[in-house]
């Protein structure tokens, strides 16, 4: 019974998404398939100003209506999408993008990952050179030591077998 | 070397701390307009009491006005309400309204019952000018100086405090000049 109902709740989930984007869907006709699918593309890539964390294929607020009809219409006229999400962005401010553009005030944002990336490899190289340089110098026994060592080994040995 | 090393973990937490300490208090629905130093969109709109007169950006020339976006679909555009009569009529600010998305019976109703801060209203029921503007959420007011040009958007109701904060010192930046 378990397993049913896990199955019947993860479809449940898995198609939810689907569903609402087939309401954004909907509304418009488009030529062709490939238009159809830089509409989703573009509209999936706009951030709405009012529910902050939803994008504009999937919020039901009015002014997501508004824009999903405006890239419509500006698509329809041909613009392309550069065009359409500069004219968004001109209006609504840089917000509305979820891949902002790479300037100066967002290099850091874009260069961190690279940056902590580096910076681990960093660590990772001193620490296994610092680590080879210690197994060096532990090498390093004088010759007392070695018949030290000799000794003591050979010691254990008969225990080890007779045990 | 070692020792140094010990100490750094607190300092990541204090840089830590301090970026975040700054968000605190800051509202994430607030957002600065794209149109700050812009000017005022062009458009042509019906007024609202006069259907047959056509209005244009030109209504912001001459004179700092307000531009605040309303609906009578807005509950928060009636809670500040009380404080665009008061600005109109004790602090002689002039307010344009951006009748927004809204339906013009109930509109000159909404007026005729509570008062008119308006010195002219836009009629908007499509929200082409407030889609312009970026408008995402009514009541929302702008800061228009004497040549059209934006200069500061609040999103949310205006009140006293509002007023004494946000558009009180904007006021006397380009109040004089007209």
């Amino acid at each position: 019974m378990a397993p049913v109902i896990r199955m019947v709740v993860l479809l449940c989930l898995a198609l939810s998404p689907a569903v609402a984007a087939d309401e954004a869907r909907d509304l418009y006709q488009f030529d062709s398939r490939q238009q159809e699918q830089r509409f989703q593309a573009l509209i999936a890539e706009l951030r709405c100003p009012k529910c902050q964390n939803q994008n504009i294929a999937n919020s039901n607020a009015p002014i997501s209506k508004d824009m999903r009809e405006a890239v419509y219409r500006m698509m329809s006229d041909g613009a392309s999408d550069e065009e359409i999400t500069g004219e968004l962005v001109s209006r609504f401010g840089e917000f509305v993008r979820y891949k902002p553009e790479v300037d100066r005030r967002t290099i850091l944002l874009w260069a961190t990952p690279a940056l902590v990336v580096f910076i681990g490899a960093l660590i990772v190289a001193l620490t296994v050179r610092r680590s080879g340089r210690a197994d060096a110098t532990a090498d390093s026994l004088s010759d007392d030591d070695r018949k030290r060592a000799a000794r003591l080994l050979n010691d254990r040995d008969p225990n080890h077998h007779s045990s | 070397m070692k020792r140094v090393l010990m100490f750094l973990p607190v300092v990541v937490v204090v840089i830590m701390g301090v970026i975040l300490f700054a968000g605190i208090g800051k509202d994430p629905n607030r957002l600065e307009s794209a149109l700050v130093g812009k000017p005022v969109p062009q458009f042509s709109l019906a007024d609202l009491r006069k259907p047959e007169q056509q209005l244009g950006p030109e209504v912001f020339r001459g004179q700092v006005s307000l531009l605040n976006v309303w609906g009578t679909w807005c509950p928060a555009c009636r809670d500040e309400h009380d404080d665009l009569l008061w600005l109109a009529r004790d602090k002689n600010v002039r307010i344009i309204g951006l009748n927004y998305k809204d339906n013009r019976e109930e509109a000159l109703n909404w007026l005729a019952t509570l008062g008119d801060p308006y010195a002219v209203n836009v009629y908007d029921p499509r929200g082409t000018l407030g889609f312009d503007l970026g408008v995402y959420g009514a009541p929302e007011t702008y800061f228009i100086d004497a040549d059209g040009i934006v200069r500061y958007r609040h999103v949310g109701v205006v009140n006293e405090k509002v007023w004494n904060e946000k558009f009180q010192p904007l006021m006397e930046e380009y109040g004089e000049s007209s």
